[in-house]
């Protein structure tokens, strides 16, 4: 890709000039509503259990440390601790993730708001990127869809009921043709077809959120019932077909999210891959009491992407991992 | 047996898919956020020059394929087979009309050429971009004639028929450019 002496950005002075008044609008608007700007460690003594995101390993006084995925676990700790709402904007780090839509590390604004469930974080999150667009495009009227809906939509199927066999047909009716599938489970089937079949579809320049995930894809969202069906408190923004952001109604009972932790570790050890440690510090912050509260992050390397008309992440970053 | 992770993967890369050798065009990473992650890529099989869309789970290996293109010297055709050689092992290979395909117009005694070896078995042939050939055949140029577009076909000694100008004779020899198949230039003795 580039040679050893190829010294110039990817991103051109355009593109750095947009990001810089990004970051400002959205320090102008966390500060109008109150929401207060934090940091937290990007060195943590503990890797994330999350079985589809790996830590990058470094050491750290003789131990391993880990370079964090998100800022997840510290900020739930600030807010047990009273701190109100709050935001952060850091790089995170993400092992074997490179791409035209990723690279290993990206620029994450993630924000908290005690008293908010997701449908009004959604709100906040869909003026916040109306703000941050507003030079670069008008957006349309904003479109919501469940994720039963979703798909019904799409793919006239409900992801929730069919079996495996059946998203495992459906993939091959959208010409998905998919290399050794016999180890795949129902989430990677519906993963599939979300990313293959359905990304493409969502109508352009218009924020699109994706809502109320199966309880299987919960990560750290509250579960809640729903027509005879479990959904977890969870949301997605897709803009372009681009995943913008992924958000919850937190889960705040410490019992549940330790039993999440343990599933987490069974699948990786099934796997065979790296088993982390559960972080005690933050289930002792859940014991203390999460305020009941929303919580979203947003990529914003990816906005940006938007905000410039690339089709690439390299575009937007000033040196990418093949340049750092 | 070599494999490949999917995170190795990169246009160019050579692998075993069904059976046969393929060659990766395009490797695209798709992944949601919380979810799984998947390559999704455009291969050429390289016996059949076919072009698929395929899409791997992230972390999955695939077997390597024993794939080389390698630098060989053309030295014959028996009537069946076209015979190259390593010029610095002298090891020599036989490839079948499968494997030479279109590249049999353009091949000439002594020229070097990319012969694509799988498990050590000519699969593809490449000619040199550029070859210099005689003109077996083609007819005397008619002076003024501005109907042919100033050119006209002509055939040269390993059966290739090329455009070329209208002052070029038999027994000349031409340059060619094999990729498009034209006449570049004549070639003085």
């Amino acid at each position: 890709m580039s040679t050893d002496r190829d010294w110039r950005p990817g991103a051109d002075v355009a593109v750095l000039q947009k990001r810089a008044r990004m970051l400002q609008q959205l320090r102008t608007f966390f500060a109008q509503r109150d929401v207060l700007e934090v940091e937290t460690p990007i060195l943590q003594r503990q890797a994330v259990t999350d079985v589809h995101i790996d830590s990058l390993r470094i050491p750290l006084d003789g131990a391993d440390g880990y370079l964090h995925t998100s800022p997840e676990y510290p900020m739930k700790r600030l807010l047990a601790a009273g701190s109100g709402p709050i935001y952060q904007v850091c790089k995170v780090f993400r092992a074997g993730e490179a791409g035209r839509r990723h690279n290993p590390e990206f620029t994450l604004l993630e924000w908290y708001r005690p008293g908010f469930d997701h449908h009004a974080l959604m709100h906040e999150l869909e003026q916040l990127v109306r703000v941050l667009l507003a030079d670069a495009c008008s957006l349309d009227e904003t479109c919501k869809f469940s994720y039963r809906d979703l798909f019904h939509h799409y793919l006239q199927r409900d992801p929730f009921t069919c079996s495996v066999a059946e998203l495992q047909q459906l993939a091959r009716q959208q010409h998905i043709d998919i290399v050794g599938n016999e180890v795949m489970d129902r989430d990677s089937w519906l993963d599939l077809l979300l990313t293959h079949a359905i990304e493409p579809q969502l109508p352009a320049n218009r924020p699109v959120f994706i809502y109320d995930y199966p309880a299987s894809q919960s990560a750290l969202a509250r579960l809640q019932q729903q027509d005879n069906i479990t959904v977890a408190s969870r949301f997605e923004l897709y803009l372009n077909g681009l995943e913008l952001a992924n958000g919850y109604h937190e889960l705040q009972d410490p019992v549940e999210q330790r039993q999440r932790f343990e599933q987490d570790q069974q699948q990786r050890q099934q796997q065979g891959r790296f088993v982390p440690e559960i972080d005690e510090k933050f289930l002792a912050a859940l014991e203390h009491g999460l305020p009941d509260c929303a919580g979203v992050a947003l990529g914003l390397d990816r906005l940006l992407m938007i905000a410039s008309g690339c089709d690439d992440i390299r575009d937007v970053l000033s040196f990418s991992i093949e340049r750092a | 047996m070599a494999t490949y992770s999917t995170n190795e993967f990169k246009s160019g890369l050579k692998i075993m898919l069904d059976g046969d050798p393929c060659t990766i065009i395009e490797n695209e990473f798709v992944k949601p956020g919380k979810g799984q992650a998947f390559n999704r890529v455009k291969i050429r099989n390289l016996l059949t020059g076919r072009v698929l869309e395929k899409t791997f789970k992230s972390g999955d290996s695939v077997e390597a394929a024993d794939v080389m293109d390698t630098d060989m010297q053309y030295l014959y055709n028996d009537g069946e087979a076209w015979h190259f050689m390593h010029p610095e092992t002298f090891e020599q290979v036989a490839a079948d009309e499968k494997a030479v395909g279109d590249a049999a117009k353009w091949l000439k005694e002594q020229d070097v050429c990319t012969v694509t070896l799988w498990n050590g078995n000519p699969i593809s042939v490449m000619p040199p971009n550029h070859v210099v050939l005689t003109i077996a055949q083609t007819d005397p140029g008619v002076k003024g004639d501005t109907a042919s577009g100033g050119g006209k076909p002509a055939t040269t000694d390993t059966g290739a028929v090329v455009r070329v100008p209208l002052f070029i004779e038999e027994g000349e020899q031409i340059k060619v450019d094999t990729r498009k198949g034209e006449y570049v230039g004549r070639v003085k003795e």
